[in-house]
């Protein structure tokens, strides 16, 4: 496993977490055995395999098209961090 | 003693007004005072929540409804902390979630509900349930009722520690690759993990959505199949859920197992299983087979590769489904100079550290440039994993083989080192790979001070639980092993 194919700055920033320096070696060193390990898959011969994404042969659900009870904004606001005027307050994305 | 009670003599004695619905919940209550300090399995109960319930309950018994209307009434079934009950905080034992409380009920407790049941407390479990030990819960471990050394597995491992000691009648648990049946093993529970779709997911706080599955933690076979028959069926909120309607469990469970073809995995019986679970099981199996059982070798050839294939899914699917959790809209809010900031840090504070490590893991399997050589690989290597299945299940009608290769490890004996506690899971992790349903039954003890369950894991064909119940309520009846009980001194 060499560092410059798993890069854990890039990783968490990619997944938007900060990371401590101690929990970046810390999870590079554990992430790094367990992609060794996961090297094992490449003995499996897959050619030809379809993938499976799901294990149901799954089709299309549909339901009758009619309005049903569904949550008032007040609750779908009752646990928001902030919030202003039946909206979600974030700090400011727009210059 | 009420709190001992299994759901199907609760039922009788409630019918018969042996005992109230108050009565039953006092007695758990009573019994979560006493052992809960030790043992940690429960993360929120509101006393007066679960005493009005079972009043309504008994006000409903007094004006003659009877279990053939609602068969759960006045039966309290603990709940594992990542199911949505209205009004009740769901933490998924993470300090992200701190003081959410849930907005709507997932469709098992509307379900649960509409059968009279008292939906009871939170129970602890691994942080998102990622984990096999409840050692990842924000909120402390739960520890084994048989020994307070060990674990009581996991992810629901409060779930299994609280039917274990009789804090509850029966619980729902999840699992996503072994987490209802490994934790039920280690306590000396009945765990079903239904087949994919046949229960569904509405309010289930999503880890893996194409492996998660929530599933009852019961004291015997009978419990877990009247629990699924309720939880069972369509669902119109959750469209993978399959359509076929449940069919009666409960009543097929005493017709005889005679004929029954049973497959031993030869790739399960391997070097790493100690001798106490081989014993066990090499028992289990010379008594199915005195039970009517024709049992015969068989091969899953795939077995090996299912944690790394596991381990790629799972944490892929993880990464995206926990995504939401960014602290806009609800759970922790860390402030930053922008929402990018925002989202760092709240992040960072919030999830423990298992489950930042498989979000990591999980977005580098997927990142451009090596999805395909991750999670395609994987997703194929999965495709072979179900068709040893297939194969299997062509010459058989159930498989059984150990639910664990140890009975409960002690704590702190995995936890330094991710890789070890995942490869505990070899046997229980296929099964969601594959889609198809399992239970864990108890089958005996360890020769070991203080002695420890072991779990006799049977597997079936898709939506075949059926014979997978009838297999393990012959076995259970045969040993009743699901008599001897943990004990706990109460000072």
């Amino acid at each position: 496993m060499d560092d410059t194919k798993f890069n854990i700055e890039y990783i968490a920033h990619l997944a938007r977490i900060k990371l401590t320096e101690e929990e970046k070696t810390l999870y590079g060193v554990q992430l790094g055995t367990v992609l060794d390990y996961i090297e094992k898959l490449r003995e499996v011969n897959v050619d030809g395999v379809e993938p499976t994404s799901h294990p149901l042969p799954l089709i299309n659900v549909m339901r009758t098209d009619e309005t049903k009870v569904c949550l008032s904004s007040e609750d779908a606001l009752r646990n928001a961090p902030l919030k202003s005027n039946n909206l979600f307050i974030v700090p400011k994305i727009i210059e | 003693m009420l709190d001992s009670l299994t759901i199907t003599d609760a039922i009788d004695g409630l019918s018969k007004k042996e005992f109230t619905a108050h009565a039953i919940v006092e007695a758990c209550l009573n019994k979560i005072y006493k052992v809960d300090k030790k043992i940690n399995a429960f993360l929120w109960i509101d006393d007066a929540d679960a005493i009005a319930q079972a009043d309504i309950a008994d006000k409903e018994l007094s004006i003659g409804v009877t279990h053939k209307e609602k068969p759960l009434l006045g039966i309290p079934i603990a709940i594992k902390d990542l199911i949505s009950v209205k009004g009740h905080p769901l933490r998924c034992a993470s300090k992200i979630l701190d003081k959410y409380i849930a907005p709507y009920d997932a469709t098992v407790i509307e379900r649960l509900r509409s059968a009279g049941a008292i939906i009871f407390g939170r129970t602890n479990m691994d942080e998102f349930a990622m984990g096999s030990s409840t050692e990842n819960s924000a909120f402390g471990t739960t520890r084994n009722p048989w020994d307070l050394e060990r674990t009581s597995g996991g992810s629901s491992g409060g779930s299994a520690a609280a039917v274990a000691v009789d804090e509850c009648i029966a619980a729902l648990g999840s699992d996503t690759g072994g987490s209802i049946r490994q934790p039920a093993s280690f306590c000396g529970c009945v765990g079903l993990k239904p087949t994919y779709g046949r229960v569904s997911r509405y309010g289930l706080v999503a880890y893996a959505s194409s492996l998660d599955q929530i599933g009852p933690i019961t004291k015997t076979v009978q419990d877990a199949a009247l629990l699924l028959k309720i939880i069972a069926g369509q669902d119109y909120c959750d469209s993978t859920c399959i359509s076929e309607p449940a069919p009666d469990y409960p009543a097929k469970l005493t017709e005889s197992i005679k004929g029954l073809r049973i497959g031993i995995p030869k790739e399960y019986m391997i070097g790493g299983l100690d001798p106490d679970v081989r014993n066990a099981i090499n028992q289990a199996i010379k008594s199915l087979e005195n039970l009517g059982g024709i049992v015969e070798e068989i091969s899953l050839p795939h077995t090996e590769y299912a944690i790394a294939t596991y381990y790629i899914i799972a944490t892929a699917e993880a990464s995206a489904n926990l995504a939401r959790f960014d602290g806009v809209r609800y759970g922790l809010r860390l402030d930053g100079a922008d929402p990018l900031e925002m989202y760092y840090n709240t992040r960072g504070k919030g999830f423990g550290q298992e489950v930042k490590r498989r979000i990591l893991l999980g977005t580098y399997v997927l990142s451009s440039g090596y999805y395909d050589a991750y999670y395609l690989y994987a997703q194929k290597v999965r495709t072979l994993i179900r068709r040893d299945f297939d194969n299997g299940f062509e010459k058989v009608d159930l498989i059984a083989a150990p639910t664990n290769p140890t009975a409960a490890f002690k704590l702190g004996e995995k936890s330094a080192d991710p890789l070890q506690m995942y490869l505990s899971d070899i046997f229980t992790i296929s099964c969601n790979l594959a889609g198809i349903c399992g239970i864990s039954v108890p089958c005996g003890f360890t020769n070991t001070t203080p002695r420890l369950p072991i779990g006799l894991q049977l597997l079936g064909k898709p939506m075949d639980e059926e014979k997978l119940l009838r297999a393990s309520s012959c076995f259970e009846q045969a040993h009743e092993f699901y008599k001897q009980k943990p004990v706990i001194s109460e000072e």
